[in-house]
């Protein structure tokens, strides 16, 4: 069996084994990049504010290689494991004021979206047999961008209800503005992205909504370049709806202590933990499958050498860019402070919506003068 | 009449214009904002890794109060109290003693028999050390102290000639008195 033949029974097969493997897949790939971006987090953030950052823990077993031991060290590379792991260990507690069924059903129902919605994301493709694959932990499903939307905004949910199970009222805040931030951003979101769909909507393309078209019409330039507005205006949904800085209205520390996630702690927490930056993953992945050109390499260059090698490639540019933005977002964090709730929602309401539904307009008249 | 235009007066008038449409979406800056920060990022850390690292220390550091000898070796207190009673918060318990008749600084008369200062109640102000006639309490640059009980935190008289050690000091107070002595010794002769 060769290498090709195995990626290609791992990536298609419906082998439950292959079924099963590739859910394991999503879980690590899941956890270990929500992981690391916890450590990119204090590690960015440390030298933003000309600290050191995570650079003691380590394991006998690690520190015992020569050279790579003390590297890992002081990367703080072991860091993320000793995080998960006192989230595990930790005492569970269950206040007695909460609503019991919700309050532990909360951080589940935040999660399991971010794992859903990773399970349909294609990131790179493969020929086999002269016939092109696309390489997605749920292969032959290829729902679209729909799909992705109408999930990833169910995580949410965790948070309302987590907000209101936690029955204390900064909970209860953060949760009323979660939902009401979110509803503000999926509109212009959704718009912006109209013109995109438009864009790929070609009379010789019979599924425009996929996120596997969107991204093969972009082997020339990226979209990005063509729809410059509708990206920004996405980029800034993303933030919103991913809760991250500066529109962390459901956490707010400074004045809703902890949002919805004051009540929770230990490994509750941990989950929640974990969904946010799952969400960062996604909203990242669908940016960058959207208006950055997916797995091409560079704009006009879509692919280097041929066979394996090149949808490796394709991969492999797939998770630099969708570093970048992990960095991206974590460097915006520490840069700007967050929005005044009102400001929040004055951006939704009276600047993206409107400058989408032009933008949208814009793109119908040259489309309809192009005809 | 005062106005921006008229230079004799030093007073200017900054206009006060409302935002640009650019400044009003926020994105300048943020992206200068961002700007800022990468420089930090690039910028070597602050941190220093205490205990690993340590500290220089300025030699006007005012850190815990020893007491010194001077160039020839003789502890320079004359156990006089000023220090125990300036203390504020009373750190310092002097047992004063007297040097015996044949001892070769008997001239000087008295010396501590025990000198504790108690790190414990120490406040690190300094009084002691300004207050001391004899130039012989110091604070010097040992910043960081350290015990594992109460008593271990209570520095005595030996500790404290240790941590002090012989400062430099062309004084010599007491060689001089004791000549004068006794040349006056000698004129009455
Ligand atoms: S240290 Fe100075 S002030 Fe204190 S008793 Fe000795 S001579 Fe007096
Ligand atoms: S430094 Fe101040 S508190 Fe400490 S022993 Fe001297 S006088 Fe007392």
């Amino acid at each position: 069996m060769t290498l090709e033949t195995l990626l290609h029974d791992f990536a298609l097969s419906p082998a439950w084994y292959f079924t099963a493997g590739r859910g394991l897949l999503v879980i690590i790939i899941l956890m270990s990049i929500a992981a690391y971006s916890v450590l990119l987090e204090r590690k960015a953030s440390a030298w933003i504010q000309g600290r050191i950052g995570p650079n003691r823990t380590n394991h006998p077993l690690i520190a015992w290689i020569p050279g790579i031991g003390t590297l890992l060290m002081k990367g703080g590379f072991i860091q993320p494991a000793a995080d998960g792991l006192k989230f595990l260990f930790k005492e569970d507690p269950l206040p007695g004021h909460v609503r019991k069924v919700y309050y532990i059903l909360a951080p589940i129902i935040a999660l399991a979206p971010a794992l859903v919605t990773l399970t349909m994301l294609p990131f790179g493709e493969f020929s086999y047999e002269g016939q092109k694959h696309i390489i997605t932990l749920c292969p032959g499903a290829d729902v679209g961008v729909l799909f992705m939307f109408a999930i990833s905004s169910l995580g949410v949910y965790g948070i309302a209800i987590g907000g209101w199970a936690a029955n204390s009222k900064f909970p209860f805040l953060g949760a009323v503005r979660g939902s009401a931030q979110l509803i503000s951003y999926e509109l212009a979101m959704g718009l912006s992205v109209l013109t995109v769909f438009l864009a790929t909507a070609t009379p010789n393309e019979n599924n425009p909504l996929s996120l596997v078209a969107i991204v093969n019409s972009q082997t020339g330039a990226w979209n990005i370049l063509y729809h410059p507005v509708a990206a920004l205006i996405f980029l800034i949904a993303i933030f919103a709806e991913t809760n991250r800085h500066p529109f962390d209205m459901p956490e707010s520390e400074t004045d809703l202590v902890g949002g919805f996630h004051t009540e929770y702690g230990a490994f509750k927490f941990g989950l929640f933990f974990v969904a946010e930056y799952g969400h960062m993953i996604i909203g990242s992945s669908l940016f960058i499958l959207m208006f950055l050109g997916g797995w091409h390499v560079l704009p006009w260059l879509p692919t280097v050498g041929s066979g394996t090698v090149a949808s490796l490639l394709g991969v492999a540019a797939f998770f630099v860019k969708l570093a970048f933005f992990l960095f991206f977002f974590v460097w915006v964090r520490w840069t700007i402070p967050r929005f005044r709730y009102d400001q929040v929602m004055r951006i939704g309401w009276r600047v993206l919506l409107p400058v989408a539904i032009l933008n949208l307009l814009a793109y119908f008249a040259w489309y309809a003068l192009r005809g | 009449m005062l106005s921006a235009d008229n230079p004799t007066m030093a007073i200017k008038i900054v206009e006060r214009r409302p935002l640009s449409l650019a400044e009003r979406t926020y994105l300048p800056q943020i992206l200068a904002g961002l700007k800022v920060t990468w420089d930090n990022m690039v910028r070597p850390p602050v941190t220093l890794q205490y205990p690993d690292e340590r500290p220089t220390i300025p030699q006007n550091y005012r850190g815990v109060p020893t007491l010194v000898r001077d160039p020839n070796g003789r502890e320079k207190c004359v156990s006089c109290q000023l220090c125990e009673f300036v203390c504020p918060p009373k750190a310092i318990r002097i047992t004063p003693g007297s040097i015996t008749e044949n001892a070769e600084n008997a001239h000087v008369e008295k010396a501590p028999q025990e000198f504790e200062i108690n790190m414990l109640r120490c406040i690190y102000c300094g009084l002691c050390q300004e207050v001391c006639p004899e130039e012989a309490i110091w604070l010097q640059t040992q910043y960081s102290m350290t015990g594992t009980s109460r008593d271990q935190m209570v520095n005595n008289k030996a500790r404290l000639y240790e941590l002090g050690g012989t400062l430099p000091d062309s004084h010599h107070k007491w060689d001089k008195k004791k000549a004068e002595a006794e040349k006056q010794a000698d004129g009455h002769h």
